[in-house]
C-alpha cells in the first residue's frame, strides 16, 4: 500500500520519535511510506477552541496534501487528530468552505486512519513482530476510544509484543484532564483528573504509560515529571517499532 | 442610515432568554478552584458518582435492546422538537377539555406570578413541593417567600437542601455533596421538635423527615410538582420518583398546580414505554422506579379536584431556533452525564451556578440564558468548563451529543466576542500552519528553544495564560530535530530504507 503519513503539527515538531517508529514500523511491514512535505496541521486545536473561521486553510490544505488518489491511506500516531479529520473537517467545510473544499474533505476522510485501527481493521495484523521486555499500561485516550471507537485494537497489538508484561490500567476509560486548551483554561480542574490518572497508574508500577496520542501522553508525562514517578509515557508506535534487533533502549530521564 | 426598504426579509425578532436561577455569579474556573478544595465535596462525589456509575452499566447492559432503546427515545424526542408548537397546543386542549387549566409562561417571572396568583386563590399560605427543576429554575421558592406563602420540599434531598438554606448541585440527588453526619446535622438545627438523640444512620434520617413531612401532608392544602412528561395525545402528566412523597403531593391536595417545561412534552401515550425504560435505568441505575404517578386532568371524587398546567418556556424557544443547539432540549434529566462526567465529578454541581449543572448544564444553560459575550457572562465560560471526552455522548439515554454541542457553542461564543487576544493568537497559529515554510521555520525556532529547557530538558515555568498548566506539569524541551528534517536527512533516509530491506529480507526467508 502506499500510505500517506500525517506527522501532526505536535508529533513533527515536539515528539518525532513517535512518528519515526510510525513511519519505520509501516515501512517494516511492506509499505511504501509517503509524506507530503506541505502538510502542517489538522486543525483540531483551532475547532476545539472554538474557532472554525480560522483552520480553513489548515483543513485546506490538509485535503490537498492528501488528497492525491495514488495514497491509498493516510494514517497517523494520533487518535484526536483522525478524529479531527473525520468528523470536524466536514462541519468546517460546510460552514465556511467552498464546493471544492467539501468535495476534497469528504475524499480525505474516507481513507484516514490512526494507526492501530490501521494495523488492524485494514492490514489486517496484529502481531508486528515487536519486542519490548518491560511492564507496560495502557491508557485509551477519549479520542480514541470514544470518537475513533479503537476498542480493543491497541490492546490486541501489544498483548501480541515480545515479552511485554502488560497490566490493566483501573480505571482506564476515564479522561486523563488533557483535553487541549482546556488543561490551560480549566488547569485546576483538568491537575485534579491528572492526579487521580497518576494514582492509578502508580498501582500498576508499570515502568512504562503507552497511549496512541502524543497530546495525553504529554500531559501524563508531564505530571509524572513533575512527581518524579518512576513511570514514564511512550507512543504505542514506539513499543510497535521496538524489536529484539534494535530494541527501544528504556531511560529514565527523557519524558 | 438609510431607511430604503431593500426587500430583504428581516429576521424575526429573537424569543427572549430565560430568567431565574441560570447564571451564577462567577465564572467556571473561579467557581471551581474553591470547590476542588472542598475535601469533603470532593470524597462524597466521587464515592456517589462512582456508585452510581457501576449500577447504571449493570441495569444498561443487560437489556439487549438498550441502543434500539435510546435510538428510539432520541427519534421520538427530535419528532417532538420539530412540531413543538402543535403538540403543545394539542396538550393544552387536551388538559383542558379533561377539566384542567392551561397557562402558558413565557419566562420564570410570568410563571412565578402565576403560581402565586393561584396559591392566594385558594387562601392557603402553606404549599407542599415535589421535586421540580422547573420551580428550581424559575426560583420560585423565593417568590413564594416574598409573597408571604411558605413551601415545603417534600422529596428528601431536596429537603435537605431547603433546611439547609443550600443549592442543589445535582439533578436527580440535590444533596449528593452532603454525607449523612452533615444531614444530621442540619436536621438536628433546623428541624422543629426533632430528637436531639438523632444519629447518622440512614434509616433514622428517613424516619425523621418522615415524621416531619407526614404533618405537612396532611395539613396542606395546595401542591406543586413538576413533570417529567406531559402527553399530548391524551393530556395525562406524569411523575416519575422513588420516595412516595411525590405521590402524595400528587394526590393528597385539593389544589395542584404542575409547572412543566415545554420541550418536556411527549406525542403518544405509547411513547412511555420507552421513556420509562430510558429514564430509571440511567438515572438512579434502578430497573423501574418505585413510584411512577400519572393523571389526567380532573377526577371527580380523587385527587386533587383544582388542576392547573403552567406550560414554561423561559428560554426554551430561543434554544430551538438553533439548529444545532436545539438538540439539548431532548434532554429527560436523567443526570446519567453528570454521573460520568469528570469534571462534574471534581468540581461539583455549583460551580456551574445554575440549576442544570454538569455537561447538559454546559450546553442547556447558555442556550436558556444566553451567554453575553462581551459582558464577560459567567455563562461564557460554561462550554469551555469540559475536556471534551465523550463520557457523557455515550451514557447519554437520548444521545444527545454533547461534545460537538460545546464545540458549536464555544463556536458562536468566539463569534460573538470580537477581537480577543486569544483570537489574534488563533489566527497567528493558522496564519504560520496554512504556509508550510513558515511553518518550518517555526519548527527551527522551536528547536532553539531548547534553551527554555533546563539542565534536565524540561521545562518547569510558563509565563500567563500557561503557568496553570506548568504549575503541576513539566514540559519537554523542544527535540533537536523535528520529524521532517530527520526524514530529510541522511539519517531518516537510511533508517527508512534499513526498514523495507527488513520486508524484503523477511520475505525471502519466508519463501526459502
Ligand atoms: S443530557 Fe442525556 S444524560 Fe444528560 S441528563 Fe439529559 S438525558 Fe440524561
Amino acid at each position: 500500500m502506499r500510505i500517506g503519513l500525517f506527522a501532526t503539527c505536535l508529533g513533527d515538531t515536539l515528539f518525532p520519535e513517535a512518528v519515526k517508529s510510525t513511519a519505520v514500523l509501516l515501512a517494516r511491514l511492506g509499505h511504501e511510506v509517503v509524506f507530503p512535505p506541505e502538510q502542517t496541521c489538522c486543525g483540531q486545536m483551532h475547532v476545539n477552541t472554538g474557532y472554525q473561521r480560522e483552520p480553513v486553510p489548515l483543513v485546506r490544505n490538509f485535503a490537498e496534501q492528501f488528497g492525491d488518489p495514488s495514497i491509498d491511506a493516510v494514517v497517523m500516531p494520533s487518535g484526536s487528530c483522525a478524529g479531527s479529520v473525520r468528523h470536524q473537517h466536514e462541519i468546517v467545510a460546510e460552514r465556511y468552505g467552498d464546493a471544492a473544499l467539501r468535495a476534497g474533505v469528504a475524499t480525505v476522510k474516507t481513507k484516514t486512519y490512526e494507526l492501530s485501527e490501521f494495523l488492524v481493521d485494514v492490514l489486517d495484523v496484529t502481531e508486528v513482530g515487536a519486542y519490548f521486555p518491560h511492564r507496560v499500561t495502557y491508557h485509551p485516550t477519549c479520542h480514541s476510544l470514544r470518537m475513533l471507537r479503537v476498542g480493543e485494537k491497541p490492546l490486541k497489538l501489544l498483548r501480541a509484543v515480545d515479552a511485554i508484561d502488560l497490566v490493566e490500567l483501573p480505571e482506564a476509560d476515564s479522561c486523563c484532564g488533557f483535553g487541549g486548551t482546556f488543561a490551560v483554561k480549566n488547569a485546576e480542574t483538568s491537575t485534579a483528573m491528572l492526579q487521580d490518572k497518576m494514582r492509578n497508574i502508580a498501582t500498576t508500577e508499570a515502568a512504562v504509560c503507552t497511549a496512541g496520542d502524543s497530546s495525553c501522553l504529554m500531559h501524563i508525562g508531564g505530571g509524572l515529571s513533575r512527581i518524579k514517578s518512576g513511570t514514564r509515557t511512550l507512543h504505542l508506535a514506539q513499543i510497535l517499532s521496538s524489536t529484539r534487533t534494535s530494541p527501544y533502549v528504556l531511560t529514565e530521564a527523557v519524558r | 442610515m438609510s431607511s430604503t426598504f431593500l426587500g430583504m426579509p428581516a429576521t424575526p425578532p429573537r424569543s427572549p432568554y430565560g430568567t431565574g436561577n441560570l447564571r451564577g455569579d462567577r465564572k467556571f474556573p473561579a467557581a471551581a478552584h474553591d470547590e476542588l478544595r472542598n475535601e469533603q465535596l470532593r470524597r462524597n462525589l466521587g464515592k456517589a458518582t462512582h456508585t452510581i456509575r457501576a449500577k447504571r452499566l449493570n441495569v444498561t447492559g443487560e437489556l439487549p435492546d438498550w441502543e434500539q432503546l435510546r435510538d428510539a427515545g432520541s427519534a421520538i424526542k427530535t419528532d417532538t422538537m420539530n412540531r413543538l408548537p402543535e403538540l403543545l397546543e394539542q396538550l393544552e386542549q387536551q388538559v383542558t377539555e379533561r377539566g384542567g387549566t392551561v397557562h402558558w409562561a413565557r419566562d420564570g417571572v410570568e410563571a412565578n406570578e402565576i403560581v402565586t396568583r393561584l396559591v392566594r386563590a385558594t387562601g392557603s399560605t402553606e404549599v407542599i413541593k415535589v421535586k421540580s427543576m422547573a420551580t428550581q429554575e424559575i426560583g420560585l421558592n423565593e417568590h413564594l417567600e416574598s409573597a408571604g406563602i411558605t413551601p415545603y420540599e417534600t422529596d428528601l434531598a431536596e429537603l435537605i437542601v431547603q433546611l439547609a438554606h443550600d443549592k442543589p448541585s445535582h439533578i436527580l440527588v440535590p444533596a449528593i455533596h452532603r454525607n449523612r453526619d452533615e444531614i444530621r446535622q442540619i436536621f438536628l438545627k433546623e428541624i422543629p421538635g426533632v430528637d436531639p438523640r438523632l444519629d447518622n444512620v440512614p434509616a433514622h434520617l428517613a424516619a425523621a423527615a418522615r415524621a416531619y413531612l407526614r404533618e405537612k401532608f396532611m395539613t396542606t392544602k395546595v401542591a406543586v410538582s413538576g413533570a417529567n412528561f406531559g402527553i399530548a395525545e391524551t393530556g395525562t402528566l406524569s411523575v416519575v420518583e422513588s420516595e412516595g412523597n411525590g405521590r402524595m403531593c400528587l394526590t393528597l391536595p385539593d389544589t395542584l398546580i404542575t409547572v412543566m417545561g415545554i420541550e418536556k412534552v411527549l406525542p403518544r401515550y405509547q411513547d412511555l414505554e420507552v421513556f420509562l425504560q430510558l429514564l430509571p435505568r440511567s438515572s438512579t441505575g434502578e430497573r423501574m422506579n418505585p413510584y411512577t404517578s400519572m393523571w389526567t386532568g380532573v377526577t371527580p371524587g380523587d385527587g386533587p379536584q383544582d388542576f392547573h398546567l403552567v406550560l414554561l418556556d423561559n428560554g426554551r424557544t430561543a434554544a430551538l431556533a438553533d439548529r444545532i443547539g436545539r438538540e439539548a432540549l431532548n434532554c429527560i434529566r436523567c443526570s446519567a452525564c453528570l454521573n460520568v462526567c469528570p469534571v462534574y465529578e471534581r468540581a461539583g454541581g455549583h460551580a456551574y451556578g445554575s440549576t442544570y449543572p454538569g455537561p447538559i448544564g454546559a450546553v442547556l444553560t447558555p442556550q436558556l440564558a444566553g451567554m453575553h459575550a462581551a459582558k464577560d457572562d459567567p455563562n461564557s465560560s460554561l462550554p469551555y468548563a469540559s475536556s471534551l471526552c465523550g463520557a457523557c455522548f455515550d451514557a447519554c439515554p437520548v444521545k444527545i451529543d454533547i461534545p460537538s454541542l460545546l464545540v458549536e457553542l464555544r463556536h458562536q461564543h468566539t463569534e460573538e466576542s470580537g477581537t480577543t487576544a486569544e483570537k489574534l493568537a488563533m489566527k497567528a497559529a493558522a496564519g504560520v500552519m496554512k504556509r508550510p515554510k513558515l511553518f518550518t521555520a517555526a519548527q527551527k525556532a522551536a528547536e532553539l528553544g531548547r534553551v527554555l529547557g533546563g539542565r534536565d530538558g524540561k521545562i518547569s515555568h510558563l509565563p500567563p495564560p500557561f503557568n496553570g498548566w506548568s504549575d503541576s506539569r513539566d514540559t519537554a524541551a523542544p527535540p533537536k530535530q523535528s520529524f521532517r528534517s530527520w526524514l530529510a536527512s541522511d539519517e531518516g533516509a537510511a533508517t527508512m530504507r534499513a526498514a523495507a530491506d527488513e520486508y524484503d529480507r523477511n520475505q525471502q526467508e519466508e519463501e526459502k
